[in-house]
């Protein structure tokens, strides 16, 4: 019985981890969708957005270290802090800007080309944009504190001893980013759904070329669409790096998200939610059950094994079409 | 099969003999999509045999289940005698089925020369070592097979390409390279998809040429697709009109340009 | 007017297959093997080996593995590091377990083990294709890094958890252990990449390399013209893999000596050797060595500028340098996605035309 009882308690806390997974996934499928490009940059596009965060916080000087190599000062701080909600604002500014640059700088030249080429065209960005978010703030482990509850939740610790005689500890900061990923999924549905250019990322989704002939900007699009994955970056950043600090295996627990999209479909933001909580769930609960028998651990290759398998006997994913092959 | 025995000899002096594929009662379906419905026919040795119809027919299907790419759920497929099961593509290949395509499938990365010498990897045994060490059998296959390739490279009148990478071929050689590749492997039964879409008049005949001259001096058996009427009543012995996944004629051009079903197919009349 | 194939007239389907069909390039060729064999052994420091040509040969064999699985079969990977890793911990246990076999052996032994892991692997390439697989092959990556990490007989229950390389010898000298001589390290590496080029040239221009590249080029096709897709893919990987342990092989014993391997073949190696082949070129030989060299020299250039040149801090120097490998991965993909080779190619065409410009 009380094997159950941490079962379920691994269980809640495996879907707040799922949550997690599937913000990431979602970055990677907005994009993919509109533009056909699987955006490796994704998860180092959180780390970099959690890095700005904190260095516009906390006043850091950009490229001090540089500055600093480069003319023997010792540059560090501007002195000031800035408001969280200021620093969340500018930081998206930052993500905006940088989603422009990509599309200017590697998108516009890579049009046409086979999808693997984008690809690994997005792995080169990834260690750029890995490299520059340390030359421009540091490579230190950061605290992110934008003012969002840390903790164990006492309300549910109590109400679930009155229940079942045991408190679950469940941390407020998950059931936050629960909340606040349930809300930016249904902006974004809504988004799509409802406003003109969300019409036109559809379009686009849909057909580029038909998208074309009725005059919607591709490239306005392209920027519009890494903005917002740009900004769905900086909320997983925001929730990663409150959890475990900004440092650079952000980037690899953002890496994560691939497997849940494998089996979730490219294509389907219903997907990558599922995806997420199926991955999110099985890895901590094979950690608690099988973990220990193989020396712990599994959580780093268990969700690439587990869509590895479930690719072989569904290519297309859970949610993903089917494709018939023609010659 | 008693047709077995009827061969004769076209008035062009082509020897026509037995059968060598035969078609019967195939049905194919995509989950509810009928694409052919209980079609029945043959193709003899040494013939050229078309399938024509209308858009949407059933007619690349059709060749695509000669080749093996899909697989009938009702009906059954005899070769050379013996009845075809399932199998896959590659499989079928290796009985000696070669094809083209409709929308050209070379391999763009490779050469004109390497494109055609895939055509006769079939016939290549060296094991493993002999070719990771490039010694004995390997080499002796290489140069025997090149020798093979260029003798279609001269017929095919291709020569000043051979090198060139095949993506920057224009259209009308991709065409002749892809039927210089189905060639390399000395099919008993070649078949052809659309050889002549998108070609202007020139090239068409260029490639009607080809398609006799194979016939006739390798006597390759033939089995094509055309939209063309014109150039399809020219050049084929036999001819299957397919409509709606439905056989509605087969026979002599001749025979066919009179059937009233077909007339009807093509030029169109009132259902009612 | 000097490099040019004119009056170098092919009298059999023979000499028109050969390697190198111009004939400069054939005695630049062997210009080339005559100083890596006649030279520079005699005049190898450790700090050359070390930090240039073991590395650079190494990575070359490496490169080489990836670019038949990637550049000519079309499937990419993101498990090499994985791999290389079978083949380290592979020749470790045989090292430890066979000390009266010789080296050589025991590191083609290695490579085999990991063409079977590499097989396996890859059996999941018949059903998924493109950055699926890619994907797909990370599960190898993370898989087999945490099986060496977690299970002590990989590691003959070390109390580090590292693997250490015992001495061992190639006709009496030292080739691994901390005994070794910088010129025997560089001659194995060097006999060994030598004859993996080879291989993997004679493997690519015959038949079972038309059906890598045909399965590359459009795998529906080819398995209509005969080609058995499961038995072309799993051979690509078998071959990679072969090489590729070969590689992890030689990184542990003749390079490092020691290994951790999180660290050492950890997903950032993957990374490494797909940059490689990327800045190389796909689907050439020649491209995995110059990938290789390219990428060997690079932070030992960069180092040597801004540390030892500026006196910039060498954590700074190591991210600038992700930043340059990244931009310069973009760069290529976007300007010459066939990579050194294809430049190299394209200079040596303006060469045959020189001095006249048509």
């Amino acid at each position: 019985m009380d094997q159950l009882i941490f079962a379920g308690e691994v269980f809640l806390n495996g879907l707040m981890t799922g949550v997690m997974y599937a913000l990431v996934a979602l970055g990677f499928v907005l994009i993919f969708k509109a533009s056909g490009v699987f955006n490796y940059a994704q998860g180092v596009l959180a780390l970099f957005a959690a890095l700005t965060l904190v260095g516009i916080q906390q006043g850091q000087i950009p490229f001090a270290h540089l500055i600093n190599a480069a003319f023997g000062t010792s540059l560090h701080h501007f002195g000031w802090t800035v408001p969280a909600v200021l620093a969340i604002a500018l930081t998206a500014g930052v993500m905006v800007l940088l989603a422009f640059l990509i599309e200017k700088l590697v998108l516009k030249h890579l049009v046409g080309q086979e999808p693997i080429i984008l690809f690994m065209a997005t792995i080169g960005l990834a260690y750029f944009l890995e490299g520059l978010g340390d030359v421009m703030w540091g490579a230190d482990i950061k605290t992110l504190d934008v003012g969002l509850p840390q903790g164990i939740s006492d309300t549910i610790e109590t109400a679930t001893a009155n229940w079942f005689g045991y408190g679950f500890f469940i941390d407020r900061l998950d059931i936050w980013a629960t909340v606040i990923a349930a809300a930016l999924v249904a902006a974004l549905v809504a988004f799509s759904q409802y406003t003109k250019q969300g019409r036109a990322m559809r379009a686009v989704a849909d057909d580029h070329q038909a998208a074309l002939s009725v005059g919607i900007s591709l490239r306005f699009i392209w920027v519009m669409v890494w903005s917002i994955a740009g900004f769905v970056a900086l909320v997983a950043g925001i929730m990663w790096g409150t959890k475990s600090g900004v440092q650079f295996s952000l980037s690899l627990i953002a890496l994560k998200a691939l497997p849940v999209l494998m089996l979730g479909g490219f294509t389907s933001i219903p997907g990558a939610i599922v995806g997420g909580l199926i991955i999110g769930v099985g890895e901590k609960l094979f950690e608690f059950l099988i973990g220990p028998m193989v020396g712990g651990a599994t959580e780093n290759w268990f969700a690439y094994v587990l869509a590895l398998l479930f690719l072989v006997f569904r290519p297309q994913g859970l949610f993903g079409e089917r494709i018939i092959e023609r010659v | 099969m008693n047709s077995m025995t009827d061969e004769y000899v076209t008035e062009d002096g082509r020897r026509i003999g037995g059968t060598v594929m035969d078609l019967r009662n195939i049905t194919l379906r995509f989950g509810g999509v009928v694409a052919i419905k209980d079609i029945s026919f043959d193709i003899r040795q040494g013939e050229i045999r078309a399938i024509i119809g209308p858009n949407g027919a059933g007619k690349s299907s059709m060749l695509n289940v000669i080749s093996g790419f899909y697989n009938p759920q009702e009906g059954e497929v005899w070769f050379k005698g013996h009845r075809r099961g399932p199998m896959r593509p590659y499989q079928v290949a290796r009985l000696g089925i070669a094809r083209t395509f409709q929308n050209i499938a070379l391999f763009d990365g490779m050469s004109v020369l390497d494109n055609i010498m895939t055509g006769r990897l079939n016939r290549m045994k060296a094991g493993f070592l002999s070719q990771a060490l490039w010694w004995g059998r390997a080499e002796r296959e290489e140069i025997e097979n090149r020798e093979a390739v260029e003798k279609i490279i001269d017929f095919l009148e291709i020569q000043n390409i051979r090198k060139t990478p095949v993506g920057r071929l224009p259209y009308g050689l991709k065409k002749r390279v892809e039927l210089a590749r189905a060639l390399a492997a000395e099919p008993q039964l070649l078949l052809l998809d659309e050889p002549m879409a998108g070609m202007n008049v020139e090239e068409k005949e260029d490639m009607s040429r080809f398609i006799l001259d194979v016939n006739d001096e390798f006597g390759t058996t033939i089995c094509l697709i055309e939209h063309d009427m014109g150039v399809v009543m020219d050049l084929s012995d036999r001819v299957v009109v397919m409509d709606y996944g439905r056989k509605i004629g087969d026979g002599t051009p001749d025979e066919v340009r009179n059937n009233q079903d077909v007339i009807d197919a093509y030029l169109g009349v009132a259902h009612d | 007017m000097i490099y040019r194939e004119a009056g170098d007239f092919k009298t059999s389907y023979r000499s028109d297959g050969q390697t190198f069909p111009i004939r400069l390039d054939r005695w630049g060729y062997y210009a080339v093997l005559a100083v890596a064999f006649g030279v520079i052994p005699f005049v190898i420091d450790d700090y050359w080996a070390n930090a240039v040509f073991v590395p650079f040969l190494i990575y070359a064999i490496a490169a080489i593995g990836l670019n038949i699985l990637t550049g000519y079969a079309g499937q990419v990977s993101l498990g090499t590091g994985g791999f290389m890793a079978v083949g380290a911990y592979a020749v470790y246990k045989l090292m430890t377990a066979f000390p009266d076999i010789s080296i050589v052996i025991h590191i083609l032994l290695a490579g085999g083990i990991t063409a079977a892991v590499g097989v396996l692997f890859g059996l999941p390439s018949l059903r998924i294709k493109g950055f699926y697989l890619a994907v797909a092959t990370l599960a190898a990556q993370f898989f087999l890094v945490w099986l060496f990490n977690k299970v002590p007989w990989f590691y003959n229950n070390s109390a580090s958890g590292q693997i250490t390389a015992p001495t061992r010898t190639v006709l009496d000298q030292a080739v691994t252990g901390p005994t070794a001589s910088a010129p025997a390290k560089y001659l194995i590496c060097l006999v060994l990449a030598v004859a993996v080029a080879w291989m993997a040239r004679n493997l690519t221009r015959g038949t079972i390399g038309r059906k890598w590249m045909a399965i590359r080029d459009m795998d529906i096709a080819a398995e209509i013209i005969g080609v058995n897709p499961l038995a072309a893919k799993l051979s690509a990987f078998a071959v990679s893999s072969f090489f590729i342990g070969i590689a992890g092989a030689l990184l542990f014993a003749v390079y490092l000596g020691a290994a951790e391997v999180g660290e050492a073949f950890g997903i950032n190696k993957s990374f490494l050797v797909l940059f490689m082949i990327i800045i190389g070129g796909l689907g050439s030989i020649f491209g995995s060595f110059a990938g290789a060299a390219f990428l060997v020299l690079l932070p030992v250039l960069l180092k040597n500028t801004l540390v030892g040149g500026f006196g910039w801090p060498t954590d700074l120097a190591a991210h600038i340098e992700l930043m340059v490998v990244g931009a310069l991965i973009v760069t290529f993909l976007i300007v010459e996605p066939h990579g050194l080779a294809r430049l190299w190619r394209l200079a040596k065409d303006k060469l045959r035309l020189w001095p006249f410009p048509h």
